[in-house]
């Protein structure tokens, strides 16, 4: 196809879902939607307006504040307990939701994939909950004597009964000496997931940082860095962490996938924090670096290409023998990609592909399709932020399609009349696309597979990619006595 | 490093020795309990197996650990999928919706379409008047509906939005739009009972918004006309069981709710609503000689409706294993005027012969169970039935009035009565004590199960909801002679699986691994 075909065909799919919309929902929505390309004037990544409140009565694939906090940002911090304050049901869907893996024994010293909640009754709602907060946070340490700390999520009702968590969770503090800290991320907070991000990492700011318990006996080196923003889907992060350490480098924290309170309060002893997942947790490595003075550096480890550009300006931070080690460890894994590539490029060149994610995804996996010879039509993200649009431009090749917060009727309706090749999005989208016979792949979570950061997981993500454009169930779509 | 000739996932890669050390070296940095001291973790891991933290963790009264029950909301969207091109339209934040659509979506492997009317920050100050008027309009525009079901959120419950009022006002405010849609709202707070709950508000409010009984006004009856309520039924299986056993009774049978095609649609193409009952066979409910529920509890408040003001015979039926099948069988011949089929008699003696065949392999083994009240009330009486002995059976949303007893009389049949427990409104962390000091042979419920099964080593069989690492259980039937027939077989199976493992040891233990079982 044409770059003019494809241009023509985007912008006719944005003409067609906004003439569905009544009038009010059609100009909130046409502010979102867009076309850009890499080169040239301003384009849709410029303008496309984001971080607003999703238009009412439609399916968005938007969560809340809480999810953001308790989901992304502190529920992987592996031996703390997360309390979910309030009713049974926000702790209960989010239970072991996410693939953050962790190593610890669950229950005893680590406690990731359960749930705890003061499943919050009629009572709790007239009366108040504090009291029966404090009392659950002594019950808690009584029953697991190791946990390292306790934070407080907040869902919708204690914002609007007015509980003061915080009042709690500091007179806890005191009165026990752990880390307990009351995260105010009630859904209702924003438009988004993001939202809960921020305030997951203000309280990081606020209640963990200035801990200096560990840091005291901290002996650093020249080399100390901290992973920021990679929440171990998979095991991401320890894909990633592997590189880093054959570079020469040494990983003293890892935030907050597999992470622990310690590392939390340590990373302000890197010399560099290497941020991954820019949207949820820029706010803290900016705090970081004004209040330690210690810098930060975004990096993106989808894809060889990507990620040996990200190892190179690392290792341009420190010295030479890193930078040599570092090119030893390129050459050692371009050897190994590039036959990767040898095997799968030609199974799935020119394939197009549209994506629909959240966090850094909708721009970092760009690369990585692009190392084997795919192409992104489409684009969007479900709770970006004006920057991530901006960081998105550099990314494009072509023609691309831009939505921001995009809904299921939107998504549908431009899979149908662009047909990509594959889309890769996330769980509620996934059985909507395959019914139509449609490859697909979870970019939230990797679908069960994993992981896909750093070079050794590119292997694994050329061979998922192709399990899902190639698999024979695909053809199987049609009865044979059906006409085409 | 990857071999590009035999590349592995996580699973496998991580246990290459490099990656061993990427997580020896992290372990220093770690912390200085817990984890970096293995043996402290032995000791409080061994403490956490004795009857003294069992007696701690009975105690509790304040946190719930690993619960066994969701939200209202959640049942109400489940209710709303039972009715022809019905859209669940959830009053409040987007959150919940994402949370309920994930939820579902992982056990069925289907899409489940629900709308938000997204509410945040200004709607708790000013309510959520306008997100509903521009909500119910937008949802209509988009996904052509034929009815809209709005359920609440605890945030809408708690600013407490005049749901009723809401409704009729964005329908003033729709120009017409909205006119020939109807819109049942039911009010589900999330700190109110539990996803069962939800149903039945839901369930309730819909049969209501559609049969207006004008009071004082006799509504004709149908002779002929049965109505069946599936209730919070996780398996497609059970309600294509339950309709084919009473279509040999009658086609005046009708099922109301009835989200079997809704969460099993075939590939080819997307299409948002499928099945469900058509509102037209949903709006005469009310004229029908009678209406069975199949779930005593996830069908209260619409018990109540119908009894009083539909006035018509109300029944409840639990149509798991064999007495539960006999039951509902009977009602059907009693409610229609017609013997049972000479087919059910058959399927009910291949049945029974099943059971007999298999006994010996359940009979005296002991059970853990957990799940929904009106499931458990079924899958119990079918251990009993089968000799097997329901050690811990643990409800934690059992409603106050009413569930004990009626478990108390299943468990009296058990031939080992006395070693049976109830455990109302107990989480899972509580079951994990129970397990360690009264252990038993195996568990049955669902996903949450897996890490009790991982640290006591219990096998888990499952059957329940939600199960997501399992693919395609629910697509069959634990409802009716067919549906015990599947019980039978998963458990049996479950016992000559473990029994396999136990004896496979070479030179051992093998000396029992028999090729005949």
């Amino acid at each position: 196809m044409t770059t003019e075909t494809l241009l023509s065909q985007q912008e006719a799919a944005i003409a067609e879902v906004l003439a569905a919309y009544p009038e009010k929902a059609k100009k909130s929505r046409e502010k979102h939607l867009g076309v850009d390309m890499p080169e040239g004037v301003k384009g849709a990544c410029d303008s496309t307006k984001s971080n607003k409140q999703t238009v009412p009565g439609v399916m968005s694939q938007r969560g809340c504040a809480y999810a953001g906090s308790k989901g992304v940002v502190w529920g992987p911090v592996k031996d703390m307990i997360h309390i979910s304050h309030g009713p049974v049901g926000c702790g209960q869907y989010s239970r072991a939701g996410r693939r953050n893996y962790y190593i610890g024994t669950t229950g005893v010293d680590t406690y990731v994939t359960m749930n705890f909640t003061t499943d919050y009754n009629e009572k709790d709602i007239v009366f108040g909950g504090d009291k029966k907060l404090k009392a659950a946070l002594a019950e808690i340490d009584a029953l697991f004597p190791l946990n390292n700390g306790i934070s407080i999520q907040s869902e919708c009702p204690i914002g609007l009964i007015g509980d003061d968590i915080q009042a709690v969770a500091k007179g806890y503090k005191k009165e026990s000496g752990k880390p307990t800290v009351a995260v105010s991320c009630e859904g209702f907070r924003g438009v988004s997931q993001s939202l809960g991000h921020h305030i997951a990492n203000d309280m990081i700011r606020d209640e963990v940082l200035p801990d200096n318990s560990y840091k005291k006996d901290f002996v650093s080196t020249p080399y100390d860095v901290a992973i920021i923003g990679d929440y171990n889907i998979g095991g991401d992060a320890w894909s990633s962490r592997i590189l880093l350490e054959e570079m020469g480098l040494r990983v003293i924290a890892q935030w907050s996938g597999d992470a622990t309170y310690k590392e939390l309060t340590i990373a302000p002893k890197a010399k560099i924090n290497l941020l991954h997942c820019y949207r949820s947790m820029n706010y803290v490595v900016r705090h970081m670096e004004q209040e330690f003075g210690v810098p930060w550096m975004e990096y993106n480890f989808f894809g060889p290409s990507k990620t040996t550009e990200s190892l190179r300006k690392i290792a341009a931070f420190f010295d030479e023998t890193i930078q040599a080690k570092t090119e030893a460890v390129i050459a050692k894994y371009t050897e190994m990609t590039d036959k990767v590539i040898a095997k799968y490029r030609p199974k799935l060149e020119g394939k197009t592909v549209m994506l629909y994610v959240g966090g850094l995804r909708p721009r970092h996996v760009i690369g990585a399709y692009e190392d084997l010879g795919m192409k992104i039509i489409g684009t969007g993200y479900e709770f970006g932020h004006g920057d991530d649009y901006k960081r998105t431009k550099d990314e494009l090749s072509g023609s691309t399609l831009i939505y921001d917060d995009t809904n299921e009727y939107e998504l549908e309706q431009f899979v149908k009349r662009l047909k990509p090749d594959l889309v890769a999005s996330g769980v509620k989208e996934k059985y909507v696309f395959q019914k139509m016979g449609l490859p697909f792949r979870q970019m939230h979570s990797w679908d069960y597979s994993g992981p896909y950061h750093g070079y050794d997981a590119f292997a694994i993500f050329a061979k998922d990619m192709d399990l899902a454009l190639n698999s024979p169930v695909w053809a199987h779509t049609k009865a044979p006595w059906e006409s085409n | 490093m990857q071999d590009v000739e035999n590349i592995v996932n996580g699973q496998k890669l991580f246990l290459k020795p490099e990656y061993q050390e990427v997580f020896k070296n992290k372990k220093q940095f770690e912390s200085n309990a817990g984890s970096t001291n293995p043996d402290k973790v032995i000791e409080i891991a061994k403490w956490t197996t004795t009857w003294e933290y069992r007696e701690k963790n009975l105690a509790r009264e304040h946190i719930t650990i690993n619960p066994a029950k969701a939200c209202q909301p959640l049942g109400a969207v489940m209710a709303a999928l039972g009715f022809e091109n019905t859209m669940p339209y959830v009053h409040g934040s987007h959150g919940c919706v994402a949370y309920f659509r994930s939820y579902f979506t992982r056990h069925f492997k289907e899409p489940t379409p629900c709308v938000s009317d997204s509410m945040s920050e200004s709607a708790a100050v000013f309510g959520g008047l306008s997100n509903m008027k521009e909500g119910l309009r937008n949802c209509k525009a988009l996904y052509k509906p034929d009815m809209i079901a709005v359920s609440t959120t605890c945030m809408a419950e708690v600013i407490g939005d005049d749901l009723n009022a809401f409704v009729i006002g964005a329908r003033k405010d729709a120009e017409g739009e909205l006119d020939n849609t109807p819109i049942p709202a039911a009010h589900t707070p999330s700190f109110v009972g539990s996803h069962v709950t939800g149903y039945d508000n839901m369930m309730n409010a819909i049969l209501q918004e559609l049969n207006m009984v004008e009071e004082g006004v006799e509504v004709e009856k149908d002779a002929e006309r049965i109505n069946i309520i599936p209730g919070f039924e996780p398996y497609l299986g059970s309600l294509k069981e339950v309709k084919k056993i009473a279509s040999m009774f009658s086609d005046k049978i009708v099922m109301i709710g009835d989200h079997e095609d809704q969460w099993n649609t075939p590939a080819g193409e997307y299409k948002l609503y499928a099945g469900g009952t058509p509102l037209a066979v949903a709006k005469t409910a009310s004229t029908a000689k009678a209406t069975i529920s199949l779930q005593r509890y996830s069908t209260q408040a619409t018990a109540k409706m119908i009894k009083n003001d539909w006035k018509q015979t109300y029944a409840t039926c639990n149509p798991i294993g064999l007495g539960g099948t006999d039951e509902f069988v009977m009602k059907l011949s009693e409610l229609t005027g017609k013997p049972v089929p000479a087919e059910l008699t058959k399927l009910r003696g291949q049945l029974v012969d099943a059971m007999q065949d298999s006994y010996p392999y359940m009979h005296g083994k002991k059970f853990a169970i957990w799940g929904d009240p009106d499931f458990l009330l079924g899958v119990v009486s079918f251990l009993v039935e089968m000799g097997a002995i329901p050690v811990h059976v643990l409800c934690h949303n059992a409603p106050r009035k009413n569930w004990e007893k009626e478990m108390q009389a299943i468990l009296e049949k058990c031939t080992f009565k006395e070693e049976c427990h109830i455990w109302g409104g107990k989480d899972l962390w509580h079951l994990r004590s129970l397990l360690f000091t009264e252990p038993v042979d195996f568990m049955i419920g669902n996903v949450y199960g897996k890490e009790l099964y991982r640290d006591t080593k219990i096998p888990l069989i499952r059957i329940g909801f939600p199960i997501f690492d399992r693919h395609h259980l629910h697509r069959y039937s634990i409802s009716g002679y067919e549906g015990a027939l599947n019980l039978l077989t998963w458990i049996t199976n479950s016992v000559l699986d473990a029994l396999d493992e136990e004896t496979k040891e070479i030179a051992k233990t093998d000396f029992f691994f028999d090729s005949i079982r």
